[in-house]
C-alpha cells in the first residue's frame, strides 16, 4: 500500500538503547561542539523572546493601562500566559484578533472595533498599543489607523493611546520594552514641558526587569535618601498585588499625570542602558534636568556607583541606613566568600542583567567562565570584556555573543563549570551537566516567589550569595561520603 | 450521537433559565451595540435537549474583548505535532511563538532530551532580511543542520508562523526537496496563526498534514493482532497517556500507537493497521479518525477516562467491540478497581459534597470532566469552551444540569461577571484566568496543564484528581484572605 503522496512505505523502526547511548555520549563531545557551533540557520533553545512581550510588560507598569495587541490573538495569549506563569499574577491584555481577511484588507477594521470594545468593557485610563508580526509584515499604518479612530470618536478624546511598532523579527523582548516605553512617554509628556518648572523629582528607569522585589528595593533606597521619585514604568504593584478577596484589573502602575510631568524632572536616571537605549536617547533631548545612565546596580561596586550618583544628582549624603546596609552586605560576602571563591559559572541573560551577574561574581572571587547572550551588541561585548579584563578572576573567561542554550550545553559539557545563572529554560542543560541552576533571570516558571526576592542593591547581593552558597553547601551535604558528613560547614 | 440511554435531566437548586438569562443579559450590558450582537448568541442557559442550538460557536473572536483563545499555530505546535517525541519540530518564523510554547503544555515525553526526544525550542528565528528576501533558503539550511545535529530524530515538522504565509514562502517545495535529500520525513504544516478563528483550525490543518505526509508510510514489523488499538487525542499531560495505556493494557488491548502524547512518528504512521481507534479528545483529532475510517475502514470510538463512572462506562463500551476475553478482563478490572476508587471517593466526597464548579477550558474537558466531579459529589454549574464547535456542544449539553450557564469563547468580562454572580466553590480554567479568580479568594485549578500535577486520566489519575480538587477547595489559605482589620 502506498501513501497518498506516493511516499514509500517502510517498516516501523525503534532506536535501540545502545544507539541512544552512543548519540547521548556524542552530543557531549568536542566534535559535536564544533558541529553545533557551525550552525548557520537553526536556532535551538534561544534565550530571547519577541518584542511585544516586553511591550506588554512595560504597559502594565502604568496606572489604569490596558495593553492592546494589534495583531493575532494567539500572540496575545502567549504573552499573557508567559507573564502570568512568571509572576503568578493576572496579566490582563486584549488583542484585536486579526485573521485572514485582516491580512488581505489590513487591520484597521479590527483595530477600530477592538478599541471600542476594550474601552467599553475595561474602562482603561490608557491604551498601550503594540503590534504582533502580522500587521508588521503586511505594513499596517498604525499612525493613520489611530488618527482615523480618533476622528471617528471611537475612543474618548482624553484617553491616551500611545502605540509602538514592535516587529518580532527585529531585536528581542527587551527592544519591545524600550519601544513601548518611548511611545508611552512621548504621548504622556506631549505639551507638558513647562519652561522653568522643576518637579524636584527623580525619573527612574529600570528597563525590562521582571523582579518586583527589585522595584520595591529601588523605592526603599530613594525613600532612605528622601528623594521623591517617579518610576518609569512601575510594575511592582501590578505583578505583586495583595490578595484581599477583590480582583482589581489595574492594581498599580505609575500615575499618568506623574509620568507626563516627568519631562520637568530634576533628573532622569536609567539603570538599563542596554534595555532603554532608544527611550534614553529621546529623553536626553527632551527632558529637563540632568540625565544619567548607569549599569544595573548588582553587587557592591555598582550599587556604590548608583548611590553616589543619587547623592550627586540630589546633593544629599548617602544615608546612614544604606551605609550600614553596605557594611552588612560586605560582611555577608567576606563571611561566605569561601563557598564561592574560584567556582566557575556559566551565565546568560539579557544584557543589563548579564553585566550585573558578571560584576557580582568577580567581586566574590568567582569565575564567570562562559558568558552568553542570545542577542547582544558589540557595545555589550566590549563592556563585558572590560569587566573580565579588570579582574584576576576574569582571566580566560569567554564571551559568547548571539549564541543559544544548545550552544551553552556544548560549552558546559566540554569545558565544565560548577553552576549556571540564568532562567528556567536552562534547567535541561544544568541537569545534563549535573550542576545547579540559579534562577535570577526571566522567566521563572518552576520555582515560587523568585520575583519577590531582589537581586539589586546591597540586599540583592546578600540574597544572591545566600542562595548560591547555601546551594553549594547543600550539594556537599547531599553528596559527600558519610565520613565527611559533619555538623559544621 | 446515537445515545440509547435516556439521560435524566439534572437540576441545580436556585438555577433557572430565567435567572441565568438575566445574568447573561447583565453581562452584555457593558458591550457596545455591535459587540453585544456578536457575543449574545455565544451565551445561553443550558437546554439539555436542544443540544448545540443553544449557543453559536467556532466564530471569529470579537476584537478587544479579552478572549482566552490561541491561534492555529498553537493548535499545531502545542497540541498535535509538538507532543510527538521523536521528531524535531521547527517553529518556522520569528522567535516568539516557539519560545512561548516551549515546555509550557506539559505533554511529557520519554527518551533522552536532544537525543531521542526533542522537547526543545527549534526555530528559524526570522530576522528582517528573512522577511524581505524570504526564508526558504534558510529553511533548507536549517533542515540539513537539524538532521546533522539530531541524527536520531525520525522526522521534522515545519510549523509556519504568521509571517511565513504572508511573504509567500513555499515551504512545501522546500520540504519535498529536503525530505528526498535528507532521506527523512519533512512535514510542512501551514498553520499560520492568522488562519481560522482559534487553535481549532491548527488541529485540523495538522490532522490534514498527518493524512498527507504520515499515515500509511510505515508498517509494523510484527504481525497484526485482534486487539491492536491506537490511543488518539491524548497528549500525555502530566503523564495521562501512560495512565491510559496501562489501563488499556490491563484489559488486554495492545496499544500500538499514541496520538500524539509521547508519540512516535513511525508508530503513528503505521496506525492504519490497527483494529480500532480510541479517541479521547474528539475536538483535536476526530478528523484523522474519520480519514482512517474512510480510507482504511478502521472504526473509532469516543471514550472518557475521567473518574470511575465514566471509566466504567467507557471500558464496557470498548469491550463491546471485542471478544469475550476482553469483556471478562474488563469486568474483572472494574470489579477490582471500583473498590479502590470507592476508597478515594469515601475519603474526599464528604469534604466536597455539593460544592459547585465552573469550567472554562479548551475543546474537550468541560464535558469530559463533569462525571469525575460528580463522582466526588460536586455539581458543574457553568461550562464553556475556548474553541469548540457545534458537535462539541451537542456532546456537552446533555452532560450538564438544566439552565446552567454556557459560554462559548467567553471574554474575561463575562467570566468575571458570571463568577461574581454564581460564587462557585471551584473554578477550572487556564493560566490566564487562574490568578484573577484566586485574587477573588476563589479556589482554582488549571485544567489545561493539571496545574503542574497529573496524571488525571484512568484509574491512576482519579486519586490524583480527587486530591487536587480537595486541596484546592479546602485549603486553609483561603480562610486567610479576609483580613481582620
Ligand atoms: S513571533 Fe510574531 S507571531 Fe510569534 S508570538 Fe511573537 S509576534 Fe506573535
Ligand atoms: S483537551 Fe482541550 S485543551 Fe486539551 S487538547 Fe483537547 S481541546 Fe485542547
Amino acid at each position: 500500500m502506498a501513501n497518498s503522496l506516493g511516499l514509500k512505505v517502510l517498516p516501523v523502526t525503534t532506536t535501540s538503547p545502545e544507539e541512544e547511548a552512543r548519540v547521548a555520549a556524542w552530543i557531549d563531545t568536542q566534535e559535536y561542539r564544533e558541529k553545533n557551533f557551525a550552525r548557520q540557520a537553526l536556532v535551538v533553545n534561544p534565550v530571547h523572546a519577541c518584542q511585544p512581550l516586553g511591550a506588554e510588560l512595560c504597559a502594565h507598569g502604568f496606572e489604569g493601562t490596558l495593553p492592546f495587541v494589534h495583531g493575532s490573538q494567539g500572540c496575545a495569549s502567549y504573552y499573557r500566559s508567559t507573564l502570568s506563569r512568571h509572576f503568578r499574577e493576572p496579566a490582563p491584555a486584549v488583542s484585536d484578533a486579526m485573521t485572514e481577511d485582516g491580512a488581505v484588507f489590513g487591520g484597521q477594521a479590527n483595530l477600530h472595533e477592538g478599541l471600542e470594545n476594550a474601552v467599553a468593557l475595561y474602562k482603561p485610563k490608557m491604551l498601550a498599543i503594540f503590534t504582533s508580526c502580522m500587521p508588521e509584515v503586511i505594513g499596517d499604518d498604525l499612525t493613520a489607523f489611530i488618527r482615523n479612530a480618533r476622528s471617528k470618536n471611537l475612543v474618548p478624546r482624553d484617553l491616551p493611546t500611545p502605540y509602538a511598532n514592535t516587529p518580532s523579527f527585529k531585536g528581542t523582548h527587551v527592544t519591545g520594552y524600550d519601544n513601548m516605553l518611548a511611545a508611552i512617554l512621548q504621548t504622556l509628556t506631549e505639551g507638558k514641558k513647562v519652561e522653568g518648572r522643576c518637579t524636584g523629582k527623580l525619573n527612574f528607569i529600570p528597563g525590562f526587569d521582571a523582579n518586583t522585589g527589585n522595584y520595591r528595593d529601588y523605592k526603599r533606597i530613594f525613600e532612605a535618601f528622601g528623594i521623591p521619585a517617579t518610576v518609569l514604568a512601575d510594575i511592582s504593584e501590578t505583578f505583586d498585588s495583595p490578595n484581599d478577596g477583590t480582583y482589581r484589573l489595574y492594581p498599580g502602575g505609575t500615575s499618568l499625570v506623574e509620568a507626563g510631568d516627568s519631562v520637568n524632572g530634576k533628573a532622569t536616571l536609567t539603570v538599563g542602558p542596554h534595555a532603554t537605549a532608544k527611550t534614553f536617547a529621546w529623553i536626553k533631548e527632551q527632558y529637563a534636568g540632568k540625565h544619567a545612565a548607569l549599569p544595573m546596580p548588582m553587587g557592591i561596586a555598582r550599587t556604590d556607583e548608583f548611590l553616589l550618583k543619587l547623592s550627586e544628582l540630589f546633593d544629599r549624603p548617602v544615608p546612614d541606613v544604606l551605609k550600614a546596609e553596605r557594611g552588612r552586605a560586605v560582611d555577608a560576602m567576606t563571611d561566605a566568600q569561601q563557598y564561592m571563591h574560584g567556582k566557575k559559572f556559566a551565565v546568560y541573560g539579557d544584557p543589563d542583567q548579564l553585566l550585573g551577574y558578571v560584576s557580582f561574581l568577580l567581586e566574590m572571587g568567582a569565575v564567570p567562565w562562559h558568558v552568553l547572550c542570545s542577542r547582544g551588541s558589540k557595545k555589550l561585548e566590549k563592556e563585558l570584556q572590560a569587566l573580565l579584563d579588570a579582574s584576576a578572576y576574569g582571566k580566560g573567561c569567554q564571551i559568547w555573543m548571539n549564541r543559544d542554550l544548545w550552544h551553552l550545553r556544548s560549552l558546559v559539557m566540554t569545558d565544565p563549570v560548577d553552576a549556571v545563572i540564568g532562567d528556567t529554560h536552562g534547567k535541561f542543560l544544568a541537569r545534563d551537566a549535573r550542576i545547579p541552576l540559579f534562577r535570577f533571570g526571566f522567566p521563572v516558571f518552576d520555582r515560587v516567589n523568585k520575583h519577590r526576592s531582589p537581586i539589586i542593591g546591597y540586599q540583592g547581593a546578600i540574597n544572591m550569595l545566600t542562595e548560591i552558597c547555601n546551594k553549594f553547601i547543600d550539594l556537599k551535604d547531599d553528596t559527600c561520603e558519610e565520613r565527611f558528613f559533619e555538623m559544621m560547614r | 450521537m446515537a445515545d440509547e440511554v435516556v439521560k435524566l435531566v439534572k437540576k441545580v437548586d436556585g438555577i433557572t433559565r430565567e435567572a441565568t438569562q438575566e445574568m447573561i443579559d447583565e453581562a452584555l450590558v457593558a458591550y457596545p451595540e455591535k459587540g453585544r450582537k456578536k457575543r449574545a448568541p455565544h451565551l445561553a442557559p443550558n437546554d439539555p435537549s436542544a443540544c448545540s442550538t443553544c449557543v453559536k460557536s467556532n466564530r471569529k473572536t470579537v476584537p478587544g474583548v479579552m478572549s482566552a483563545r490561541g491561534c492555529a499555530y498553537a493548535g499545531a505546535k502545542g497540541v498535535v505535532w509538538g507532543p510527538i517525541r521523536d521528531m524535531a519540530h521547527i517553529s518556522h518564523g520569528p522567535v516568539g511563538c516557539g519560545w512561548y510554547s516551549w515546555g509550557t503544555r506539559r505533554n511529557l515525553m520519554s527518551g533522552k532530551n536532544g537525543v531521542t526526544q526533542f522537547a526543545m525550542q527549534m526555530t528559524s528565528d526570522f530576522q528582517e532580511k528573512d522577511i524581505v528576501y524570504g526564508g526558504d533558503k534558510k529553511l533548507a539550511t536549517l533542515l540539513t543542520e537539524t538532521r546533522e545535529l539530531f541524527p536520531l530524530a525520525k522526522g521534522i515538522s515545519v510549523l509556519s508562523e504568521c509571517p511565513v504565509g504572508l511573504i509567500g514562502d513555499d515551504i512545501n517545495s522546500v520540504a519535498r526537496k529536503m525530505s528526498a535529500e535528507l532521506d527523512l520525513p519533512v512535514v510542512p504544516c501551514s498553520c499560520e496563526g492568522f488562519r481560522g478563528v482559534s487553535q481549532s483550525l491548527g488541529h485540523h490543518i495538522s490532522n490534514d498534514t498527518i493524512r498527507d505526509y504520515v499515515i500509511g508510510t510505515r508498517e509494523f514489523t510484527e504481525p497484526a493482532g485482534p486487539h491492536d488499538v491506537a490511543l488518539i487525542g491524548d497528549y500525555n499531560i502530566g503523564g495521562d497517556v501512560w495512565a491510559a495505556k496501562a489501563l488499556l493494557a490491563e484489559i488486554g488491548l495492545n496499544v500500538k500507537a499514541t496520538w500524539t502524547g509521547d508519540g512516535e512518528l513511525d508508530r503513528i504512521a503505521a496506525t492504519h493497521q490497527v483494529k480500532l481507534n480510541l479517541i479521547h479528545c474528539y475536538r483535536s483529532m476526530n478528523y484523522m479518525c474519520r480519514v482512517m475510517e474512510e480510507k482504511y475502514g478502521i472504526p473509532w470510538l469516543e471514550f472518557n477516562f475521567f473518574g470511575p463512572t465514566k471509566i466504567r462506562e467507557s471500558l464496557r463500551a470498548i469491550a463491546a467491540r471485542f471478544d469475550d476475553q476482553i469483556k471478562e478482563n474488563v469486568e474483572r478490572v472494574i470489579a477490582r478497581r471500583d473498590l479502590e476508587m470507592q476508597k478515594v471517593v469515601d475519603e474526599y466526597r464528604p469534604r466536597l459534597e455539593g460544592k459547585r464548579v465552573m469550567l472554562y477550558v479548551g475543546g474537550l474537558r468541560p464535558r469530559h470532566t463533569v462525571g469525575a466531579y460528580e463522582d466526588l459529589g460536586m455539581v458543574v454549574i457553568g461550562a464553556g469552551y475556548e474553541f469548540a464547535h457545534a458537535d462539541d456542544y451537542d456532546r456537552t449539553m446533555p452532560e450538564l444540569p438544566d439552565a446552567t450557564v454556557i459560554y462559548d469563547d467567553a471574554s474575561e468580562h463575562e467570566l468575571e461577571h458570571f463568577v461574581q454572580k454564581l460564587k462557585p466553590d471551584l473554578i477550572g480554567s487556564g493560566i490566564k484566568e487562574k490568578y484573577l479568580f484566586q485574587k477573588m479568594g476563589l479556589p482554582f485549578r488549571q485544567m489545561h496543564s493539571w496545574d503542574y500535577s497529573g496524571p488525571y486520566h484512568a484509574y491512576q489519575g482519579f486519586p490524583v484528581f480527587a486530591r487536587d480538587v480537595d486541596l484546592a477547595v479546602n485549603s486553609p489559605t483561603w480562610k486567610l484572605v479576609k483580613s481582620p482589620f
